[in-house]
């Protein structure tokens, strides 16, 4: 067991390497570069302009180098003006080049200086993600009991009145993505033209003051599409377990049909839906990011957005890292817990 | 000319249809309900061998069910039909069912053919024996009609990027104020935020999304079909390195990769042009390895066999890459391609990106699911008795494997054209790739979204109309796995 985490965790290492190698390459092509140099200084910069801006900032260095410098394992580039003055990714406003030291990556906590929000990009990371958690926090309460009670009905009795109605509500679940749900929720129950006007059109309020009228409508519309996802896969396994012998053997010696169902069919019939919970992870995310940019939530989803949308290279790389950290560490989370749920599985 | 109502003339069916709406809903309810509570059937077997059930009740909830739900089917046609023949003076309803009136023929000619021949059809004709299935295709089959005669201007009333001055977020049925000569007299389902007409937009868009999503799925299956099954079936260091490429561009967030990707920034670079002949190269190998495979023992006819589908693939596939006489074409450096005399289409470079980058999303999904199936069947009699009759690899692979595999890859060829669909409404609702005034569904929703307390109209037809092609393909695909299930 020891061995398999440990041979999942240098996967996990090999992947995010690859990865943020990838997204360094893609933000570091140089119209995207361009771009960055022109939303930072003025949009009317020459061309020589762009490349001085460039040359100063250590953009111009060949990607594996600036890559290396990224992660920490090779010193910084540093800029030195005419009039002496010494410009460096570590060099932070108001410290002397002296002081700072010559290597500044992720290996020593240094995750960069955000250009859109002229922050540290750690503390952007931190705050979007703890708004982003609350968010996903109560998505998952409302989705996965909600999910697995749907499941279980429906695939208690196969082909029943109950299962076809359920099944019927999973299926329109999962055809609906957010954007979609999302602009229906808003128009029924926030427009002025319905008037309706039960919740509100927006979550910007939920960042200080979460309340049921500004936050229910983005956790529902998150929580409504992988609902369906979870409650076919929990009916799926639920009628497999129904049929199963041990089943047929208590029905048979007369135990109560809410009995078999609870004590007997329950325990085995969630572990399957347990490893399509954890795989779901990754695909909140998106949802996450449709949902805070349509209800204009300001958190990791919407800060991916305006990263991308401009080009904020160390945001951008901060935010695949954890992106990619979430993505993997549910995986493994999924095949370990896969393992002690059920025992007729052992990793060697 | 006056404004139209909803119904117009026809309003005498609207309390009707409430009615038989409500009943409906009333007694889904009620069947619910007993199944839960009433005792399950008792049969009885009769002496002369009929059954007997003794649950009248259920029998008679079953029945209100049935009739209220054809009642309602009878009222929406009713609707339709009405519509058809008196077209605008039944309201907006009338007037966009007379608009669709080719869909309407060819849906029925579609199902009388269908039902006429099912059971010379296969699978297909099976589909017709599942109303599930029937619904779905039903629903699928409608907006593919819907953009085909769209694309043809049969269905739109007017041009979907045409703005008309004082139409700027009119409610639906409002009629134009200057109206000219063979001009369509209203906007049927209103104007959006510049003019323009809404339900002509909502049809167009249908045909973008009929063009791109079925063969970017297509593209990817082959992509995932000719790595796939070499990585189950060899095993070994091809499939673990495949496999962690696989799991690679799974872990990576897709609308990252999105923003990443589908920039015109990155259009520029020229990535997408690289990734797009890498990419689609993948169906020239699988249609020369599937003939060579096939027809290696017969030289004299695979020869000239394989150098005309080659010849005319590679046409294609250089013609598709190449734009204006180059492959690449950047400012610093060029490569060239298909001489312009030679080149069949241009691709315009938005519309490439979006297609390469759907592709490369779904790929790597169907690479998994076509590796766990070649994994599963290589195990087979039929694939050892192949092997010990020495046939190659590639043969065994294409020609035993791949057809017994087709069942769970034509149901997720459905599913996975919605996610496609999906998908581009997702590139279209950040407003990546397509042109800000392209009347995609998902760059039509993004428009209407931001007055969406003020206006309804703009953004709710095309969400509607998304949704409801999404639930067809996944009640199509649930119809066919029931239906090849029975097998």
């Amino acid at each position: 067991m020891g061995l398999f985490i440990l041979r999942r965790v240098g996967i996990m290492l090999l992947t995010a390497l690859c990865l943020t190698f990838l997204v360094f390459f893609l933000t570091n092509l140089y119209p995207n570069l361009e771009k960055l140099a022109k939303t930072q200084g003025n949009f009317r910069m020459s061309d020589e302009q762009v490349e001085s801006f460039l040359e100063k900032g250590g953009y111009l260095q060949s990607t594996p180098i600036k890559y290396g410098e990224w992660l920490g394992v090779l010193p910084s580039y540093r800029h030195t003006d005419e009039d002496g003055t010494v410009q460096g990714r570590c060099i932070l406003p108001g410290k002397s080049a002296e002081e700072s030291p010559n290597f500044c990556g992720i290996l020593q906590g240094y995750w960069g200086y955000s250009t859109v929000f002229k922050e540290e990009v750690s503390t952007v990371v931190g705050n979007r993600l703890a708004l982003t958690g609350r968010l996903m926090f109560w998505v998952m309460l409302l989705m996965v009991p909600s999910a697995l009670i749907l499941g279980i009905l429906a695939g208690m009795k196969e082909g029943s009145a109950t299962d076809r109605t359920l099944s019927t509500f999973a299926i329109t679940t999962t055809a609906t993505p957010e954007y979609v749900s999302g602009v229906i929720f808003i128009a029924i129950f926030t427009s002025s033209a319905v008037g309706l006007k039960w919740f509100k059109g927006t979550a910007t309020q939920a960042m200080e003051n979460p309340t049921f009228e500004n936050f229910f409508l983005p956790v529902l519309t998150i929580a409504l599409y992988g609902m369906g996802y979870i409650a076919r896969m929990t009916r799926a396994s639920m009628t497999e377990v129904m049929t199963a012998q041990y089943i047929r053997t208590a029905r048979l010696k007369g135990v109560s049909f809410p009995n078999i169902v609870m004590k007997h069919a329950l325990r085995n019939a969630l572990i399957a839906p347990f490893t399509v919970i954890m795989l779901q992870f990754p695909w909140l995310l998106n949802g996450v990011v449709i949902v805070e940019t349509l209800f204009n939530y300001k958190g990791f989803g919407w800060a991916l957005v305006q990263a991308a949308g401009n080009n904020d290279i160390q945001l951008l790389l901060a935010i695949s890292v954890v992106s990619v950290f979430v993505v993997l560490v549910t995986q493994l989370i999924s095949d370990i817990g896969y393992v002690y749920l059920n025992p007729r599985i052992r990793i060697s | 000319m006056e404004p139209l109502t909803w119904t117009g003339s026809i309003a005498f069916l609207n309390p009707l249809l409430a009615l038989a709406l409500g009943l409906m809903a009333l007694s889904i309810v009620v069947w619910m309900l007993a199944s839960i509570v009433l005792p399950e059937d008792q049969m009885t077997v009769n002496p002369d061998g009929t059954l007997t059930s003794s649950s009248s009740v259920r029998n008679l909830i079953q029945a209100a069910l049935r009739y209220s739900f054809l009642a309602s089917v009878a009222l929406a046609v009713a609707y339709i039909v009405l519509g058809i023949v008196m077209g605008t003076s039944a309201g907006i309803i009338g007037a966009i069912a007379q608009q669709f009136l080719p869909v309407w023929l060819s849906l029925i000619i579609l199902y009388a053919m269908s039902i006429a021949f099912k059971r010379k059809l296969g699978l297909y004709g099976k589909l017709f024996d599942s109303p599930i299935g029937m619904i779905g295709f039903g629903l699928v089959m409608f907006w593919v009609f819907t953009g085909i005669f769209g694309a043809l201007d049969l269905i739109v009333t007017h041009d979907p990027l045409a703005q008309i001055s004082g139409m700027k977020n009119k409610v639906p049925g409002t009629p134009l104020p200057n109206l000219e000569d063979g001009q369509y007299a209203w906007y049927l389902l209103g104007g959006d935020n510049l003019a323009r007409d809404v339900f002509s937009r909502m049809v167009k868009g249908a045909w973008i999304v009929v063009q791109i999503a079925p063969l970017a799925t297509m593209f990817a299956f082959m992509v995932g079909i000719t790595l796939g099954l070499p990585a189950g079936y060899y095993g070994g260091r091809l499939d673990t390195l495949l496999s962690f490429l696989a799991n690679l561009i799974l872990a990576f967030p897709v609308i990252l990769l999105f923003y990443l990707l589908v920039t015109p920034e990155i259009v520029a670079t020229g990535v997408p042009n690289y990734m797009a002949a890498v990419l689609f190269i993948f169906p020239i190998i699988f249609l020369g390895v599937l003939l060579n495979s096939r027809y290696y023992t017969r030289p004299n006819f695979r020869t000239p066999l394989l150098i005309g589908v080659l010849g005319v693939a590679l046409w294609l596939y250089l013609s598709l890459i190449s734009t204006g006489g180059y492959i690449i074409n950047t400012d610093s450096y060029s490569i060239w391609g298909l001489p312009t005399y030679l080149d069949l289409f241009n691709i315009p470079g938005g519309i490439l990106v979006v297609f390469v980058s759907v592709v490369f999303v779904n790929s790597p999904t169907v690479f998994r699911i076509v590796r766990g199936l070649a994994l599963d069947i290589k195990t087979r009699d039929y694939v050892a008795a192949a092997q010990t009759r020495g046939e190659g690899p590639w043969y065994i692979m294409l020609w035993e494997i791949l057809p017994n595999a087709r069942g769970p890859l034509i149901v997720d060829f459905c599913l996975r054209i919605g996610y496609t669909t999906i998908l581009l409404g997702t590139l279209g609702f950040f407003g990546l790739g397509l042109p800000p005034e392209s009347p995609d569904w998902g760059s039509t929703i993004n428009e209407g979204r931001k007055l969406l307390s003020i206006y309804l109209h703009p953004a709710l037809p095309p969400a509607l109309a998304l949704l409801s092609l999404v639930l067809g393909l996944n009640l199509l695909a649930d119809g066919l796995r029931e239906e090849s299930l029975k097998d």
